[in-house]
């Protein structure tokens, strides 16, 4: 029997040296400049000796706000990944008519809109949104950290290495040329026996790892942790908001994690469940997908929602319009999310009764959305607006939001989809509540905590670019997909025989340059806000007139986020205790207990990162050991006992009397 | 002012010593049953009861249709979860401020939902995307 193994083949499974890359030149020419890029950062952290604070301040911490902040670069590193396919896309699609092929041949095509649907969903917004929470949730229930520091800090890095999984089919091998959900029977073995799908299939089961962990980490630190007086009803709206998305997370993730088993058993072990023959059906798949995949959507906007909320009725300097009305409209949502999940496949074969149910449903959503967006106008109703850049995105989202909420209505019509379905109609719609929606309201977000953060305001100038930018762009890129997708044009096609449709396209394409321009302008005004951080220093701790506990504390807050444990009397209880002439207290600190930085989570991670590549290349002999070795790892360090410290009294009153003499200065 | 907004400073310090945060609920402890050897021997007496049967009504052939042995065991499995839930778990609509029975609601609903939703989908599609004549595709639902 044992004359069969090879060694080489037991190392290196099917990773052979032609699955590098190395005759397409786009390919080339990204890694010379990745490569670049990569030596130049090792460089210069050697240069500046930063490779011992990197590891002890930001890759081992479990401080809440590190791990956000950290969760925001990823999803900015990975927006730029994303974005740079989109906007080959957009080039391809506007060249490649009549006997112009464009410059990307469907093969690589196919795999470009994989990878750009894939990143954008799970490495771009996912990390965004829980970036945000991770950072804000505990300030704003006043906690001092999250219910499982460890955990947050290996979920991070979960989805850290599912991203680089990702980065890493660009270089070794391929990626999958299926869509971003990866329909069997495409996705079968039969039809993909390369690596492609197999990247895909383990950089989101290990992503969804980390993205599950974390979901249950901060529904404990909300139903726990929160300070004494915040009843349920007086929590922030971005805190009751992150609870209903996490409570999604936590319901439909493990649905995503069972249907990319499944899968796997189809390719790795013969099995059929999605396959076509032997009893398989691979319409199940599509069904159970979309059981996790609706409430994804909502999982990504309604903490979105939260962050509009707590923007609208702060820069309008008054208590948000119909607090109560907007948690049932929230949890009304939640509970919705998962009676709809039909409509992605209206035309896969259903009858009338349940496309007719499901197309209800879709439509009954349209409900409670609209009442948030009635609360928040009426909240602007007679207030004293200030037009911050955080207010413009959040302007800008409510047109762009209702005109996306009123296409996706539309297509709910069961009859309307037959004729839109798997048309550019469909990525309209979709792109205009996901850009209108999610990635506008996390870029409100990060202007509107970015002082509490980093302790200086980002520079408006730039700002204000960055979103007329983002906004013109837009309507640029995406007004056009709606016409061609009324006219029938569908999605996913690298090539067109019809010149007429070649203007629209050609329009599109120049929004898509409008939006490189919006990600250029933040990206310059981070630089010139960190230059400029002097005139631009928020000393208070409050910059915006904040109504919530975040901007009680001093920005940045220090590690333990309070000194004393807020008690809370109101809603908006920052409004509540500066309305009562609150008066900070400076004497009376004591040591605060506080968790330890580890460094399990990315040890555990980076191994699990290494049984993915090993799984996905068939490297039977690392991915045993390596999988061994993370379950060693992990039971190791549950007999880690030394988990907590105390934050001397003498550090606590140094910091807090620093914080006195900055409040001071301001008068 | 400022005292009715902070604790005291031992409050603070044990607030973060109990590691569950900072309830407010004084019934925190008592939300916990932690069960006695009489519930545990209720609760083992019934488990074994539950297993027990089912095994005899397969063994023994006791129900001829296979399909209703099936409806029967199921009812069984379903009954030994809630045994297992109040008996060893220690669950009751009390505990933990009532988190848990309303996660418990919730989680039930959306198994429902998933799984007769699914049915009720693929029972349609294989349904629809059966070969038919034309005559009777016009009578389709």
């Amino acid at each position: 029997m044992f004359d069969h193994v090879d060694l080489t083949k037991l190392i290196f499974g099917r990773l052979t040296l032609e699955a590098i890359p190395y005759q397409e030149p786009i390919l080339q020419i990204t890694f010379a400049m990745v490569a670049l890029g990569g030596l130049t950062v090792f460089a210069l952290m050697t240069w500046f000796r930063a490779w011992g604070p990197f590891w002890r301040d930001w890759v081992t911490s479990i401080d809440h706000k590190k791990i956000g902040i950290m969760y925001i670069v990823l999803a900015l590193v990975m927006l730029l990944r994303g974005f740079a396919d989109a906007l080959m896309m957009r080039a391809q699609q506007a060249m490649s008519f009549g006997d112009q092929a464009g410059f990307l041949p469907p093969h690589h095509y196919d795999q470009i809109f994989t990878a750009h649907g894939v990143i954008m969903i799970f490495f771009v917004a996912m990390p965004l949104v829980t970036g945000l929470m991770n950072f804000v949730v505990p300030l704003q229930i006043g906690a001092r950290d999250v219910a499982f520091p460890f955990l947050n800090n290996f979920s991070f890095w979960m989805t850290t290495c599912g991203a680089m999984l990702t980065m890493a089919s660009l270089f070794v091998g391929e990626f999958a040329r299926t869509g971003w959900l990866a329909y069997p029977p495409l996705s079968g073995i039969a039809a993909s026996p390369d690596v492609g799908v197999d990247y895909y299939i383990w950089s989101l089961q290990i992503a969804g790892v980390g993205t599950l962990l974390s979901g249950i980490n901060l529904i404990a630190t909300i139903v726990k942790m929160r300070a004494p007086g915040m009843t349920m009803m007086r929590m922030p709206v971005f805190t009751w908001t992150a609870l209903c998305t996490n409570v999604l997370i936590v319901a439909a993730f493990p649905v995503l994690t069972a249907v990319l088993g499944l899968l796997s058993l189809d390719r790795y072990f013969g099995t059929a469940f999605f396959s076509n023959d032997l009893g398989g059906n691979a319409m199940m798949y599509v069904n159970l997908i979309w059981i996790w995949g609706h409430p994804e959507v909502y999982i990504l906007v309604l903490p979105v929602f939260g962050i509009f909320s707590e923007i609208v009725s702060t820069f309008s300097s008054k208590r948000l319009f119909g607090y109560s009305s907007m948690v049932y409209a929230t949890v009304v949502i939640t509970l919705l999310s998962y009676l709809v999940w039909l409509h992605h496949f209206f035309t896969m074969g259903s009858g009338a009764s349940v496309n007719s149910f499901f197309g209800i449903t879709t439509m009954i959503i349209s409900i409670p959305t609209g009442a948030k967006i009635f609360n928040w106008l009426f909240t602007m109703y007679r207030g004293r607006i200030r037009f911050e850049v955080p207010m413009l995105w959040t302007i800008g989202f409510m047109i762009t939001f209702v005109i996306g909420g009123m296409t996706g209505v539309l297509l709910a019509v069961p009859s309307a989809d037959f004729v839109l379905h798997n048309s550019l109609f469909l990525i309209a719609h979709f792109h205009n509540v996901i850009i209108g929606g999610v990635v506008f309201g996390c870029f409100a977000g990060i202007t509107y905590w970015f002082p509490k953060a980093f302790g200086y305001k980002l520079d408006a100038f730039w700002g204000k670019c960055a979103f007329w930018f983002w906004f013109i762009g837009f309507y640029f890129a995406f007004m056009p997909l709606y016409v061609l997708g009324l006219m029938g044009v569908t999605r996913r096609l690298s090539h067109f025989e019809d010149p007429t449709l070649q203007i629209w396209f050609v329009i599109a394409a120049i929004g898509a340059g409008l939006i490189a321009l919006g990600i250029g302008s933040f990206l310059i005004g981070m630089v010139v806000s960190y230059r400029n951080r002097e005139a631009l220093r928020d000393l208070t701790g409050d910059p915006w007139g904040g109504r919530t506990l975040e901007w009680s504390t001093s920005s940045p807050p220090p590690a333990y986020n309070f000194a004393f444990t807020p008690r809370v009397h109101d809603t908006d209880a920052w409004a509540d205790m500066k309305a009562a002439g609150y008066v900070r207290p400076l004497t009376g600190f004591v040591p605060i207990h506080m968790p330890k930085n580890t460094a399990a989570g990315f040890l555990i991670s980076v191994l699990s990162a290494v049984f993915g590549f090993a799984a996905i290349w068939h490297m039977w002999l690392i991915a045993g050991l390596s999988f061994v070795t993370l379950l060693a790892a992990a039971i190791i360090h549950t007999f880690n006992y030394a988990r907590d410290y105390y934050i001397p009294a003498d550090e606590v009153v140094s910091t807090e009397n620093e914080r006195t003499r900055l409040l001071g200065t301001q008068g | 002012m400022s005292a009715q907004h902070h604790e005291s400073a031992s409050a603070a310090l044990h607030g973060r010593n109990d590691d569950h945060g900072h309830d407010d609920h004084p019934a925190h402890e008592e939300g916990h049953d932690h069960g006695s050897l009489g519930s545990y021997v209720i609760g083992f007496l019934l488990a074994v009861m539950l297993t027990a049967i089912p095994f005899w009504l397969v063994m023994a052939k006791v129900i001829a249709n296979p399909q209703t042995t099936a409806v029967v065991l199921l009812a069984f499995a379903a009954v030994q979860v809630v045994v297992h839930m109040v008996y060893f778990l220690h669950m009751n609509p009390k505990s933990e401020g009532g988190w848990n029975m309303l996660a418990l609601i919730f989680t039930t609903m959306l198994v429902v939902i998933m799984m007769s939703g699914s049915l009720w989908v693929m029972y349609h599609l294989n349904h629809n995307m059966m070969p038919v004549p034309m005559s009777k595709m016009r009578d389709m639902p």
